[in-house]
C-alpha cells in the first residue's frame, strides 16, 4: 500500500467498488467503444480530480468555497489561450498549464490571505463574489477568451482522432490519437489523485483535519490556522486548474459553459456530498455516479417512458418523460443524502466496521 | 534562581467588569504553583491571558524576560506555554491516538511536511503511544474523542498537553468531574512533572488536599485580584484566605 501513502480505502465493499470503477475507466476505450462512452469516461476522470481537489478544502480543512470553478476555468482558459495563440504544440500546452498554475496560485493566495481569517460563511460569500466577477471578466475580455463563444483550438497531431497509432486494430478497436489522449488524461488523473492522497495522509494533512475539527485547539497546540488554510486553498486551486486544463485539452475547447459556469460549482457540491466528504475516495464514487446519471438517466427514462406508454399507462409514463430527468436527478440526490448522510464512501466504510 | 514566567499588572476588562485585576506574579523553573479562588474569581481568564486566548487590556506577560503580551496563542504555544482547558477541548471526530499524535507533531515542530505519509514518522507515533500509556488510554486509542466518557475526555485533554511537552504547564481543574479512581492517574502525572526542575506547573484546583499535597506555593485570586501569594501553610492560614475563599468553599468541597 506504499502507493496509497497509508491511506487505503478501508472496507472490502468500498475497495471492490473503487477497483471496479478504476478498472472500467482504464479499459473504457476497449470495453465501450465509440465516442460518447469515451467522452463520459473522460468526464468521470476530470470530475473525480476536480471533486477530490474540492474535498481537500471542504472535507479535510472545513473551508466552504464557491470559487472552485474559477480555478477550473483558469486551467481551461490557460491551455486554450496558449494553444490558440501559439498553435498546436507541446510547448504551448506547457506554457498554458504553467501560466494557469501561476495565476491560480496567486489568486488563491490573495483570497486566502485576505479572507481566511474571517468566518466560514463570510469566506464563502467572498469566494462567490470573486468567482462571479471573474466569470464576467472572462466574457468581457473577448479578444483574449473568445467571450461567450469561448475558444476552440487544435491539439498536437498525435492526440487527434485522425492519428493512427497502430496499423492493426487492437481487440477490434482502432487505436488512434483520441485513445492516446484518453490514456494521457487517465494516467495524469491517477497520478494527481495519488499526490493528493499523499498530501492528506501527511503530517500537514493531519493538521488540516485538526483545524477542521477544532481551530481553537489547533492554535493552542501552536499550529498557524491562516498559514495552513491558505496553503490548502492554494493546493486545491492548483489541482482544480490542472483538472480544467485536462478538460479543455480533451474537449479542444474552453468556454463559459464548460469551464466557468456556476452550474459546474453546483455539480461539484452534489458530487462531493454523494460520494462522501473528507474521504477523497468519495470524489471517484461521486463523479462516477453523477456523470453516469447525467448522461444515461435520460436514455434510461426514455426506455421506461416508451415501455409504459406501450403498456397503456400514460399517467405513470408521464413521470418518466425524459424531459423530467433533472427532477429525478434531484430526487436521487435527496434520497442519497437521506440514506447516506456521510456519502456513499462513508456508508460503505461504516458497513465494514466490525 | 531566575524568573521564567512573569505577569506584570496583568488586567482584562469585559465591559465594565474587571475579570483579572493588576495581577503581578512570577514563576520559577521547577516550581508548582496552585491558583485557587472562588468560582468566577478569574482563574481561567488569568490562564487565557498567559496562553494568549485573550489579550490583556493592560499589563504584560513575560517569558524569560521577553514580552509576549501581544503575541498570538500559537506563537506562545511554540515558545513553550502549554494549556489544558477546563472545558474539554478536543478534536472530536479524530481518534484518541490521532488527537495525541497531533500534539506530538506540534511539539516536534512538524507543520507543513506534506511529502511523506505520517505513518513514516515512527518517532512521533512512538512518542504518542507513550503518552497514551501514561494517561491509561491505550485501550481506547481507536475510539473517536467525542465518543469517550467524560473522565476519559478529561484524561485526553491532559494528554494533549503532556504530548506537547511545553515548558509552562497550565492545568485548569484537571480532575473536575473525574471519578475517584480516575483522578490519581492525572495527579500522578502532575506529581511527576513537579520533579522536573526545568518546568513551571500552574494548577487551578479546588480540592484543598490536592493543593496541599502538590503545591510549592499558592496564589489566591478573589474578584480578579491576587490577595495572597506564598507558601501553602501560610496562605491557607491567613485570615484573608480563610474569609474570602475557604470560608465560602469549605475544605474538601469539590466544585
Ligand atoms: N469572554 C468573556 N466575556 C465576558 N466575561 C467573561 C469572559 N470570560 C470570563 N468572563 C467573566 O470573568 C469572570 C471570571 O471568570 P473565570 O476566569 O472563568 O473564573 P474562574 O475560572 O475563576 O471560575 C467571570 O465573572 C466571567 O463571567
Ligand atoms: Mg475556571
Amino acid at each position: 500500500m506504499m502507493i496509497l501513502s497509508g491511506g487505503a480505502p478501508r472496507g472490502r465493499i468500498l475497495t471492490a467498488v473503487l477497483v471496479t470503477i478504476v478498472v472500467l475507466l482504464a479499459l473504457a476505450p476497449f470495453l465501450f467503444p465509440g465516442s460518447k462512452p469515451l467522452n463520459v469516461a473522460a468526464k468521470v476522470c476530470v470530475y473525480a480530480l476536480l471533486v477530490a481537489s474540492y474535498d481537500l478544502l471542504i472535507g479535510f480543512t472545513g473551508i466552504v468555497s464557491f470559487a472552485h470553478t474559477m480555478f477550473f476555468g483558469i486551467g481551461s482558459y490557460g491551455v486554450a489561450i496558449a494553444l490558440y495563440g501559439m498553435g498546436a504544440g507541446w510547448l504551448a500546452i506547457f506554457v498554458g498549464v504553467l501560466a494557469a498554475l501561476v495565476v491560480a496560485a496567486a489568486l488563491a493566495l490573495a483570497i486566502g490571505l485576505f479572507s481566511l481569517r474571517v468566518q466560514t460563511i463570510f469566506f464563502a460569500m467572498v469566494t462567490l463574489a470573486v468567482a462571479s466577477a471573474f466569470a464576467v471578466l472572462a466574457s468581457q475580455l473577448s479578444w483574449l477568451t473568445g467571450g461567450e463563444d469561448g475558444r476552440t483550438f487544435q491539439i498536437p497531431a498525435v492526440l487527434r482522432p485522425g492519428y493512427k497509432l497502430l496499423e492493426q486494430p487492437l481487440f477490434g478497436v482502432d487505436v488512434n490519437g483520441r485513445i492516446l489522449a484518453y490514456y494521457l488524461l487517465f494516467l495524469t488523473v491517477v497520478a494527481l489523485f495519488l499526490v493528493m492522497l499523499r498530501i492528506v495522509q501527511s503530517p500537514f494533512g493531519r493538521v488540516l483535519q485538526a483545524i477542521r475539527e477544532n481551530p481553537f485547539r489547533a492554535e493552542a497546540l501552536g499550529f498557524r490556522i491562516i498559514g495552513h488554510r491558505t496553503l490548502a486553498n492554494v493546493l486545491a486551486a492548483l489541482f482544480a486548474a490542472l483538472a480544467g486544463a485536462l478538460n479543455a485539452l480533451w474537449l479542444r475547447y474552453a468556454g463559459p459553459d464548460t469551464s466557468l459556469s456556476f452550474s459546474i460549482m453546483l455539480d461539484i457540491l452534489v458530487m462531493v456530498v454523494i460520494g462522501g466528504m473528507g474521504t477523497l475516495y468519495g470524489a471517484i464514487v461521486g463523479a462516477a455516479v453523477f456523470v453516469l446519471a447525467q448522461n444515461y438517466l435520460q436514455t434510461l427514462m426514455g426506455v421506461a417512458f416508451g415501455a409504459l406508454n406501450a403498456a397503456g399507462v400514460p399517467f405513470i409514463a408521464g413521470f418518466f418523460n425524459p424531459d423530467r430527468w433533472l427532477l429525478w436527478l434531484g430526487a436521487l440526490f435527496i434520497l442519497s443524502v437521506y440514506f447516506f448522510p456521510a456519502g456513499i464512501v462513508g456508508k460503505l466504510r461504516a458497513e465494514s466496521q466490525p | 534562581m531566575s524568573v521564567a514566567l512573569e505577569t506584570r499588572d496583568l488586567t482584562i476588562r469585559f465591559g465594565g467588569h474587571t475579570a483579572v485585576d493588576r495581577v503581578s506574579c512570577s514563576f520559577r523553573p521547577g516550581e508548582l504553583v496552585a491558583i485557587v479562588g472562588p468560582n468566577g474569581a478569574g482563574k481561567t481568564t488569568y490562564f487565557n491571558l498567559i496562553s494568549g486566548q485573550l489579550r490583556a487590556s493592560s499589563g504584560a506577560v513575560l517569558l524569560d524576560g521577553v514580552d509576549i503580551t501581544n503575541t498570538s496563542a500559537p506563537e506562545r504555544a511554540r515558545r513553550g506555554v502549554g494549556r489544558a482547558f477546563q472545558l474539554t477541548n478536543l478534536f472530536p471526530n479524530l481518534t484518541v491516538a490521532e488527537n495525541v499524535r497531533l500534539a506530538v507533531q506540534a511539539a516536534a515542530g512538524v507543520h507543513y511536511d506534506m511529502l511523506r505519509p505520517w505513518t513514516e514518522r515512527r518517532d512521533l507515533i512512538e512518542r504518542a503511544d507513550a503518552v497514551l500509556k501514561d494517561v491509561a488510554l491505550t485501550a481506547k486509542r481507536g475510539h473517536a474523542a467525542a465518543a469517550l466518557p467524560h473522565g476519559d475526555q478529561r484524561k485526553l485533554e491532559v494528554a494533549l498537553m503532556m504530548a506537547l511537552d511545553p515548558r509552562v504547564y497550565m492545568f485548569d481543574e484537571p480532575t473536575a468531574g473525574m471519578s475517584v479512581d480516575e483522578a490519581p492517574v492525572v495527579l500522578d502525572l502532575i506529581a511527576r512533572l513537579k520533579r522536573d526542575t526545568e518546568k513551571i506547573v500552574l494548577l487551578v484546583e479546588h480540592k484543598m488536599d490536592v493543593v496541599r499535597a502538590l503545591a510549592d506555593r499558592i496564589i489566591v485570586l478573589v474578584n480578579g485580584a491576587c490577595v495572597a501569594d506564598g507558601a501553602p501553610a501560610e496562605v491557607i492560614a491567613s485570615p484573608i484566605v480563610q474569609e474570602a475563599y475557604l470560608g465560602m468553599a469549605p475544605k474538601g468541597a469539590a466544585a
